[in-house]
């Protein structure tokens, strides 16, 4: 719990730039335990792998800042949050089954727009 | 834990100070342990835990985190502003928090291992933050419709439960009553300290809400049914009875207020704070009864409360001015409220609280309850037994004397009530109609009055334009005879004996005759025996001067004889 977390992990050529930034998410979790680990590897992989350069993952530690469980209404972790693009999207548990991510986070579909071009 | 264990013969408790709730159960739910509370849609579980949470933060000054899963915070606030709970209040002063859980199923997605840290976090956060005692968890069962992997939930609940008694944290979670159990997902495998079930049932139209401690472990508790309502100031459970009967009582008497029959009750009336009950036909005249006491109760300045359950406030004042008895100075003065209700507005428990709140409020010292017969409108004959039963309980608890009249149907037993409640009564009037002659009479007796002398005679009840009147019936021969058979009867009667002593009489003057002529009789005699008397010593005289005169005679003979020789002796003779 006391260990750091990564607190803010950024990936993607651009931080600033919407077009390049296309995805923003978040993953909510209580310190290190093995789940959060595996949920944050197992996200890495899939944007790294699905959407190189177009997201960014913010983990938030609630052991750290309890008060955001309340304002972001989070009861499971861990969890992930899909906060742009619109809609909101959440996704509970350590992401273990890849292809329910992608799905259930639009990424290959995303994907396919940005490669329609 | 180690609390309960230092405490060994008492559990602690937690003061819900929900009305009752805390009698039942002596003293509230389990300190620092979780309680559930169940029951179906509506039954009042969320508003039993809102209301343990805010009694908690404003009463006994611990501090409340309200988790919901069903209703926004706001919603909340609402609901409980209604029942006059300043929420919003008492959140700006830090004394309670609200967290609404929002759990959507559209909303989230399930991949993989979870649990429900998350809640944990929240809630420890919201402890934390303004150092609370107490914990609701309202509708902990929303989450098994969020989220689908029960094993992991129902390990989660478990550890959430521990979790929540480790810290010490007074707990109330509501449940969803279940079929076949007492919640939709069995949560009371895990609350096994202490379960209440919230109920809600509508017999013959009229709903009536129960509460039934299922089971408390480490203590006793009521293990009644005990019906509760939701009002404008809360829940308010009724325990049945005081469960003991330890009240004081009083020896003071109080008159009945109807002239002449405070004697039959030992000359003095009823006991204070006891339990009077009228039972008659119809037409008897029993709430005549009932507005005397009231009249004779306010006449001493005292205060009485007058339920009646048939007629308006007005329209008794109207009847009860008709022979007599008026009663609109004491209403207007104040110190007579009349309270007009059909039975059947609301379930009977609604009735019991709404008597019990006025009474509290105008502190009568009389209480008349007309007619408590057709309270069963409102609900089973058992019930209203009970009612009356709690009632009964209370007003003797509080010194209150109660005048209940019951009305007894045509063709019953006289001598039975259907509430039942002749055992439990102090003194029992009954008013009956006598038929004869062509008419109806009326009688009044006292069929038991504990704890004083009272008269087992039977009166004549007559209601005059000045009031009631009792007279005494005719018991005679004939059988007892009432109106205007009693007045002939009575007639017929001072005529036989009239007719009795004029027999007498002549019968003394017969005997004064008859001595006066012995006396004469004997008179008479006498006289005639004094006669006799006279005449025998007159001839006892004259036969002495007869033989004085002979001797003589012969004396003067012989000297004679001797004189002139022998032959002068004759002619003396001739």
């Amino acid at each position: 719990m006391k260990k750091k977390t990564q607190k803010l992990a950024k990936n993607g050529a651009n931080g600033s730039l919407p077009e390049g930034e296309q995805f923003s998410l978040r993953l909510y979790v209580a310190g290190q335990t093995p789940k959060s680990l595996t949920a944050f590897a197992n996200l890495k992989r899939l944007c790294d792998e699905h959407l190189p350069g177009q997201y960014r993952i913010e983990v938030v530690d609630l052991a750290k800042n309890p008060h955001l469980a309340q304002a972001d209404q989070i009861i499971a972790l861990p969890t992930l949050v899909r906060r742009l693009p619109e809609p909101i999207k959440r996704v509970v548990g350590d992401l273990s089954n890849s292809e329910k991510v992608i799905v259930g986070m639009d990424i290959r579909n995303l994907k396919a727009k940005s490669e329609n071009p | 834990m180690a609390k309960a264990k230092h405490s060994l013969p008492v559990l602690k408790k937690a003061p819900t100070g929900i009305d009752g709730f805390d009698q039942i159960t002596n003293g509230g739910v389990p300190q620092g342990r979780p309680t559930l509370v169940c029951g179906s849609a509506g039954c009042g579980k969320s508003l039993f835990a809102a209301e343990f949470l805010i009694r908690g933060a404003t009463e006994y000054g611990e501090r409340g985190v309200l988790m919901t899963f069903e209703e926004t915070a706001d919603d909340i606030c609402k609901n409980v502003a209604s029942l006059g709970f300043d929420v919003d209040r008492l959140i700006a002063e830090k004394k309670l928090i609200i967290d609404y859980v929002k759990i959507d199923r559209n909303d989230i997605e399930e991949n993989g291992e979870y649990d429900l840290e998350g809640l944990f976090i929240r809630l420890g956060y919201a402890i934390q933050s303004i150092g609370a005692k107490r914990v609701v968890l309202d509708t902990l069962e929303t989450l098994f419709s969020g989220l689908s992997n029960q094993a992991v939930l129902r390990s989660e609940l478990r550890r959430l439960f521990y979790w929540l008694k480790e810290k010490g944290m007074t707990t109330v979670i509501t449940g969803e009553r279940g079929e076949g159990q007492l919640t939709r997902q069995g949560l009371e495998e895990y609350v096994s300290d202490c379960v209440i079930l919230l109920d809600h049932r509508v017999i013959g139209q009229i709903s009536t809400r129960r509460l039934r401690v299922v089971k408390y472990r480490g203590t006793t508790h009521g293990t009644n049914e005990y019906p509760f309502l939701i009002d404008e100031e809360g829940i308010s459970v009724l325990p049945i009875t005081a469960t003991s009967l330890d009240y004081e009582v009083s020896n003071e008497r109080v008159s009945s207020g109807v002239e002449g029959f405070d004697d039959l009750l030992g000359g003095e009336g009823y006991f204070r704070g006891s339990t009077v009950l009228l039972t008659g036909t119809s037409g008897t005249g029993k709430s005549s009864v009932a507005a005397q006491l009231a009249r004779a109760t306010c006449a001493r300045g005292e205060r009485c409360m007058y339920f009646s359950f048939e007629e308006s406030p007005a329209q008794i004042q109207r009847n009860m001015r008709s022979i007599g008895v008026d009663l609109a100075p004491y209403v207007k003065k104040g110190t007579l409220e009349f309270h007009s209700t059909r039975p059947t507005v609301f379930g009977l428990e609604m009735h019991l609280v709404r008597m019990h709140k006025l009474i509290e409020k105008f502190q009568p010292t009389v209480v008349i309850i007309d007619p408590v017969s057709n309270m069963q409108n409102a609900g089973t004959l058992e019930e209203s037994t009970n009612m009356l039963l709690r009632l009964v309980d209370y007003l003797r608890k509080n010194n209150i004397l109660g005048f209940m009249v019951s009305l007894t149907g045509g063709g019953k037993a006289l001598e039975v009530t259907d509430e039942g409640l002749s055992s439990i009564v102090d003194t029992w009037l009954l008013l009956r109609d006598v038929e004869s002659n062509g008419e109806r009479d009326r009688l009044l007796y006292i069929l038991k009055s504990r704890g004083m002398a009272h008269s087992n005679q039977v009166r004549e009840f007559l209601i005059t334009s000045r009031g009631i009147r009792l007279s005494e019936a005719y018991l005679g021969a004939e059988g007892v005879l009432t109106g205007s058979a009693r007045i002939n009867q009575e007639a017929r009667d001072a005529e036989r004996l009239r007719t009795a002593s004029e027999e007498l009489e002549r019968k003394k003057l017969a005997h004064e005759h008859r001595r006066r002529a012995t006396e004469a009789q004997i008179e008479a005699l006498r006289a005639e025996l004094a006669a006799e008397e006279e005449a025998l010593l007159r001839a006892v005289e004259s036969e002495r001067t007869r033989l004085e005169q002979i001797s003589i005679d012969r004396e003067a003979m012989s000297r004679s004889r001797g004189l002139a020789g022998k032959s002068t002796a004759p002619k003396s003779r001739r």
